[in-house]
Formats: structure tokens, C-alpha cells, sequence
């Protein structure tokens, strides 16, 4: 007989379920501009807190705040809001494509559409992100060409993947975009690796990696980071911590104390956690994250804090498995409102220009489209060959592809 | 000319590479300060610096996830995992990133990239020191597969590896390290240095991936076979007194189907020996395409001689490895079919 009691095992489970009210108040929000602002060269044991606070800048009040407030020119500021509503509205008039039958699949970033268009303002140029299929916002922010980016949703013609891949797992080097896998963690390595190239070519471009919060428990990640502490190439690494892998909420990936970003402090990497819906925090932080990067200081983790309104994605119906009024409940609210608030507060902007800038964007959005779709969709029009298929498997092909592809009779 | 065994022609290999072209960068466990638990990275580090040679944390899915973005890039890594039984934690890296990476994006980003393992047994081993997983590589697409039989091959493969735009599978037989083996192995080891293709260039060349060579020309039966197996077969060949002609693969994939053809054409009668377990294994593949193409020719059914279809035992190693006298019964029995 043990003299202890019989053990029990723990599952973590979310506080709420569907039919449940939204609650929310568990959850610790600091107050916009209370969190410091270090010098890049830190030493990471200094600023551990900073793995555990929320580094805000705009407030309720809709006023930017704090030492990481920075000062953009107007028409920056802007451009970011503008980004933001162009990829809602992307995002809207894909997902009814999507029903429409026009494709077969597609992803939305609805609540999450600042993270991706700001931290692009860090970058410059030449440097490399290593995407997940949820970060379209760092094309949509370099004005990367909305129907070209269809034409891959609707695997058409003019795919720039030739129709090889899902809908949304866009590549463009040219963009500094790496081509999506939709496996999941495997190219935060990469990243690395990426950076790794860069440094030992004593080149001056950095890297990001992206991973969403639930695929931080694949053991690449944890791979990833080792060899980021190891040789502290310049690469940015980034959590979008939106609460949900699929149905899964984020307790089950990271047990039920600390944070994602607090993870970094054992690998010395320098780990900061952010208001993923505000869009002058992730830029601010971006920034800073970069600048290590470029000054040879070495990689950082940074976890954006934000909340999935939408479903996972078009096979995904959230309603199953989390209250339906969560996402409204959340606390670090709408993107865009918050940008829209703070600009209007700011005297450069107003409800009327909001209205009309809507209108513009959905217009954009809408000849873009049908710009695509007169080239095709999924279900109609022209679509790549498919004597293609073999193409690209290697860059000669090899006498067995070619005998199939005679047998396929293409 | 030097004489050189399989390590020495496979560093040798790493050496011209890295001093022909600098994007060359050579990385993996214990590959740097040390020179590789084999030696195959010897004075790498020390020549060109541990920038472009050096030692990794115990990760293969580090080693291979951190090589993807840097052929992504555009260097031209040349990875070791240490033996081949340890290269399943990168296998999602392989399969799902490297081999698509060219076709996923229609060429945007390529991955020209070298991952090297030591294969086989024969050393004891056990379990985790002797798996031929050749089959897990050839099954993908958007892989090369290569596996040469002897130090001239080696560097010369090795070198057109490392030149190739596209991912290449590059497996070391440890058995023929140090020199050929036939399978006996209470003999004493025949040196490369005593063997003719223990003579390799010490400059620069490359032997083209997806051509096999024909080791002993025959009439009587085609055997098919690559690494260690080459030198099994020949013994058995002696052994049984047969005109045998054994074709050394020497890569995998893209396989050199010609040779194969004329030569089973010529003798009617195939018999293919892997070290590798037998279900679902390489020779499965080589059997279908040669009942594919020479059907009509076949004087007997193709014979399979393999590793047991069981992990590869320690104390019982050599009743595992697929012995000369196993071939020549294979070899017999086609010859009565």
C-alpha cells in the first residue's frame, strides 16, 4: 500500500463552453503604455516581465500611450488602417467565393488582421518571412497584387502555383512571402535556418518565423528555438496567439500557468508578449524585435495576444465548441475599430472618411476579383494543365515521370 | 591519384565542394571540432572555418529545418545525420518541405540541399546502429536517393549531390567504410588501399546520379544490388560458379532502368539482394519494374534476398544479414527454375 492517495490526471478544459456567457474578466489586461520599453541589447534575465505583461499602446480612450508609442506620419498611420480593412474585406469576399463554390477551402484572419500588417512595417526589403496560413496581412501591407493572390485562392490559370497547392498557401520571394506549407511548425527551422544563411553570409537581411499558439507544442518549435539560442542568427520569432487550434484552446498546448512568450527565457532569447489588436504595439514591437536582429543582438520571441473571431477555417464551425458571443467579449477588442478610433481622436480621420474608405476598398476588392475570376475559378473558366502536375517535381524530369506522364496521356 | 578509403574520398568530396564554391556550408552532430563520429568532416571545420563546418545541437529536425531555409536562401548545405536510424525525427522536414518545396510554389523557392547518413550493418550494431531505410526515401516524391559501393564512387556521387538543384538522400553502407566486405565476416577486412576503386582523384570530378554500373559482366543471371550488397553478391556469384552479371545501382532514385533492362533482357533470370527488410522494401520496386519491362524475357521468377522483415538483432546479426550463401541459393534456384 503507497501511503499517498491514488493520483489523478489533469486535463485542462476552457472555463467556457457553447451556451455559456462569455467571461472574460479572468483574464489580466494591462493598461495601454504601462509596460517599459528596453534598449535593444538587453540583457534577456532583465526583462522577464515583459514574457508576462501585455505591451499596449493604444488606450480605450482611443489614445496612443507609453514608451513604446511611436510617432508615424500621418499618412502611415493611415495606410495601416486602410491595410487592416482591405484584408477584412479580402478575407469577406473570399469566404462567400468559397460558399459560392468558386474554391474549395479558404482561411479568414478576422480580429488578427493588425499583427500581420504591422509587423510588415518592420521589415525591409530583401528580408524573409516563413508564414502560416493565417498571416495574408504581409502581402496585403506591401500592396502585393489582391488578384494574384485569387487567382491562387481559385487555383485558376494564372496561379502563381500553377494550382499545386490549397487556396491561401501563397509563395512570392519576391514579396519576401516563403511559400506555405500548411504543415504546421516546420517552418519556424527554416527560419532559422534562413537567418542562419544570412549571417553566414554576412549579409544584412533578417527573418521571421511564424507559428500559431496551439502548433507551439510540434517539436520543430522547440528545435527552432534551440538553434536560435545556439547561434542567435537574426531572426524574429513570432506566436499569434489567438486562443483556438481549431477546437482546442490554448491551455491544452501550453498546460494552464505561464505564457508562450515566457517559454523564451529558457532558451535566453529575449521574449516580450504584445496587444496582437493593436496596431501601434505589434509595429512598435516589430521594430524593436528587428533592430536586435539587424544589429547582430540575435533572435527574439514574441507572442502577439489576440482572439480568432472567425472559424479556423471554411470547414470549421466555432459555435461547437466555444460560446458564440466569446469573440466580442474579447478584451483587446476590434483591430480596426481601435486604429479607427485613435485616428479619428487624432483628428485625421472621421466616420465619413471611414464609410467612404470602406466602399473604396470593397471596390478594389471586387474588380480584383473579377479581374480573377474572368480568368477562372476552381469550378469554371481556365485552370492550369494538367501535364503541369509533373512539372517541378524535380527541376529535370527524371525518365519515370516522364513515362507517367505519357501514361496519364498529357 | 591517392589510394583512399570511403571516409577519406567522402571528405575529400566535402573539401573540393566547399573550396569550388563557397555557398557549400557542412553541419550536423559532432560534425565540426570533431570531424563526424566517422571522420567523413575531418579538418573541415579547421580548413574553412566554423562558419561554413560546424557542430549542432542533438536535433535532426533542427538539422534539416534549419538547411531548408538556408538552400532557400540559397547557400548549399551538406547535412550529416548521424546514422540513418536517427534521421526519422526530420522525416516530416524531408517529406512535407524539402522534397515539395520546388513543386508547392512552381519553382519560387528551391531546395538544393544534401543530407548524408551511414546505412547498414554488419558493425554490431543492433537496432539503432544498422537500418537501411533507403525504401522511406525512394517512396517520396521530389527525392534523389543515392547509395555508392566504394570510395571512387563516393566522392565522385557526393560531389554531383551537393551540384544538384533538388534534394538529394545520400546513404554511406558504414560496412564499406573501411573496405570492401563480402559477408564474411570472420575474415580479415580487405583494405580499400588493396582495391582498385580504393584509387581516387585527389582534385575535383563528379559521376552523374541516376546511372547504374555494371561490376561484373555476366550471362547467366542479373543481379541487382547497391552498397555492401554488391560485394556479397559477388562472393555468392564465385561461390555458386555462375555467370552472373551484378549491376551496382549506385542511385536509387532516379533509377538507370536502361542498364537494368539490357542486362535482364540478356540473362532472363533476376535476383535482387538488399539489406534492407523485405516488405514493401526497394526490391519490391525492382521486381515490379523488371516484370514491367522484361516480362517476355524471364526465364525463372525474380528472386528477393533481403534482411528478415524483424528489427536487426545484435547477438544475432549475422543470421539477419543477408549472407553470400543465401544469395548463391537465390542464384541457383533461378538458374533450375
Amino acid at each position: 500500500m503507497s501511503e499517498f492517495p491514488p493520483l489523478t490526471f489533469n486535463v485542462p478544459a476552457p472555463e467556457l463552453r457553447p451556451g455559456d456567457t462569455p467571461d472574460f474578466s479572468g483574464v489580466e489586461i494591462p493598461r495601454a503604455g504601462s509596460a517599459r520599453r528596453p534598449p535593444v541589447d538587453v540583457d534577456p534575465k532583465e526583462i522577464r516581465d515583459l514574457a508576462f505583461t501585455i505591451i499596449r499602446v493604444l488606450s480605450r480612450d482611443g489614445e496612443a500611450t507609453g514608451e513604446w508609442a511611436v510617432d508615424l506620419p500621418d499618412d502611415e498611420l493611415i495606410e495601416g488602417l486602410r491595410h487592416m480593412m482591405r484584408l477584412r474585406a479580402f478575407d469577406a469576399r473570399m469566404l462567400m467565393a468559397q460558399r459560392q463554390g468558386k474554391t474549395s477551402f479558404y482561411m479568414q484572419h478576422l480580429g488578427e488582421e493588425a499583427i500581420a500588417c504591422a509587423f510588415q512595417k518592420a521589415l525591409n526589403k530583401g528580408d524573409m518571412n516563413f508564414p502560416t496560413y493565417r498571416q495574408a496581412g504581409l502581402l496585403i501591407a506591401q500592396d502585393y497584387p489582391m488578384k494574384l493572390m485569387m487567382c491562387q485562392i481559385y487555383s485558376n490559370a494564372e496561379d502563381p502555383n500553377h494550382g499545386r497547392q490549397l487556396p491561401i498557401m501563397y509563395s512570392s520571394k519576391e514579396y519576401g512571402f516563403f511559400s506555405i506549407s500548411g504543415n504546421l511548425s516546420t517552418q519556424y527551422p527554416q527560419a532559422v535556418g534562413w537567418a542562419m544563411a544570412s549571417a553566414i553570409s554576412n549579409d544584412t537581411r533578417i527573418a521571421a518565423g511564424w507559428v500559431g499558439d496551439g502548433s507551439t507544442a510540434e517539436s520543430d518549435y522547440h528545435a527552432a528555438m534551440v538553434f536560435a539560442s545556439t547561434y542567435k542568427p537574426p531572426v524574429i520569432l513570432n506566436v499569434v496567439n489567438n486562443q483556438w487550434a481549431i477546437s482546442t484552446f490554448q491551455g491544452i498546448a501550453k498546460g494552464e500557468s505561464g505564457t508562450f512568450a515566457a517559454r523564451g527565457h529558457g532558451f535566453g532569447i529575449p521574449s516580450l508578449r504584445v496587444d496582437g489588436n493593436d496596431y501601434l504595439a505589434v509595429l512598435a514591437v516589430g521594430c524593436w524585435a528587428a533592430e536586435r536582429a539587424r544589429r547582430n543582438l540575435g533572435p527574439t520571441l514574441v507572442e502577439y495576444v489576440t482572439y480568432r473571431a472567425g472559424g479556423h477555417s471554411t470547414s470549421d464551425d466555432p459555435s461547437a465548441y466555444r460560446p458564440k458571443e466569446e469573440g466580442d467579449a474579447w478584451p483587446l477588442g476590434d483591430p480596426i475599430l481601435r486604429m479607427k478610433g485613435y485616428l479619428i481622436r487624432k483628428g485625421i480621420w472621421s466616420e465619413d472618411r471611414h464609410t467612404q474608405a470602406e466602399a473604396e476598398i470593397a471596390d478594389e476588392v471586387l474588380s480584383a476579383q473579377k479581374e480573377a475570376e474572368a480568368i477562372g475559378t476552381l469550378s469554371s473558366g481556365s485552370a492550369p494543365s494538367a501535364r503541369d502536375m509533373f512539372e517541378d517535381v524535380f527541376k529535370e524530369m527524371p525518365p519515370h515521370l516522364i513515362k507517367q506522364r505519357q501514361e496519364a496521356g498529357f | 591519384m591517392a589510394k583512399m578509403t570511403m571516409i577519406e574520398a567522402i571528405q575529400s568530396a566535402h573539401d573540393t565542394s566547399m573550396e569550388r564554391d563557397e555557398r557549400v556550408v557542412v553541419y550536423g552532430e559532432d560534425v565540426g571540432f570533431f570531424g563526424g563520429v566517422f571522420r567523413c568532416t575531418a579538418g573541415l571545420q579547421e580548413k574553412y572555418g566554423p562558419t561554413r563546418c560546424f557542430d549542432t545541437p542533438i536535433s535532426e529536425s533542427g538539422i534539416v529545418g534549419t538547411a531548408i531555409g538556408m538552400a532557400a536562401y540559397g547557400l548549399k548545405p551538406c547535412v550529416e545525420i548521424q546514422f540513418s536510424d536517427y534521421v526519422y525525427p526530420a522525416y516530416d522536414q524531408i517529406v512535407s518541405e524539402a522534397a515539395r518545396l520546388r513543386h508547392r510554389c512552381a519553382g519560387d523557392f528551391t531546395c538544393p540541399l544534401v543530407i548524408r547518413m551511414p546505412v547498414g550493418g554488419g558493425i554490431f550494431g543492433g537496432q539503432t546502429h544498422s537500418q537501411s531505410p533507403e525504401a522511406v526515401f525512394t517512396h517520396v516524391c521530389g527525392l534523389k536517393t543515392v547509395m555508392p559501393s566504394n570510395p571512387y564512387d563516393a566522392k565522385g556521387l557526393l560531389a554531383a549531390a551537393i551540384e544538384d538543384p533538388d534534394p538529394v538522400i545520400f546513404m554511406e553502407p558504414k560496412r564499406l567504410y573501411n573496405g570492401p566486405f563480402d559477408g564474411y565476416h570472420e575474415n580479415p577486412v580487405v583494405p580499400w588501399r588493396d582495391h582498385e576503386l580504393g584509387e581516387v582523384p585527389e582534385g575535383y570530378y563528379s559521376l552523374p546520379l541516376g546511372k547504374a554500373e555494371i561490376r561484373r559482366p555476366g550471362e547467366q543471371v542479373t543481379i541487382l544490388a547497391y552498397g555492401t550488397m554488391v560485394y556479397v553478391a559477388q562472393a555468392a556469384a564465385e561461390e555458386a560458379g555462375i555467370d552472373a552479371e551484378i549491376i551496382d545501382l549506385r542511385t536509387l532514385l532516379p533509377l538507370d532502368m536502361e542498364t537494368i533492362k539490357t542486362s535482364v533482357i540478356k540473362t532472363g533470370r533476376c535476383v535482387i539482394v538488399h539489406e534492407a527488410t523485405r516488405t514493401s522494401g526497394f526490391g519490391a520496386e525492382l521486381a515490379t519494374l523488371v516484370q514491367e519491362e522484361c516480362f517476355y524475357s524471364l526465364e525463372a521468377p525474380i528472386q528477393r534476398v533481403t534482411g528478415w522483415d524483424t528489427p536487426y538483432p545484435h547477438a544475432q546479426e549475422w543470421d539477419y544479414f543477408p549472407s553470400p550463401v543465401r544469395v548463391s541459393r537465390a542464384l541457383q534456384q533461378s538458374m533450375e527454375a
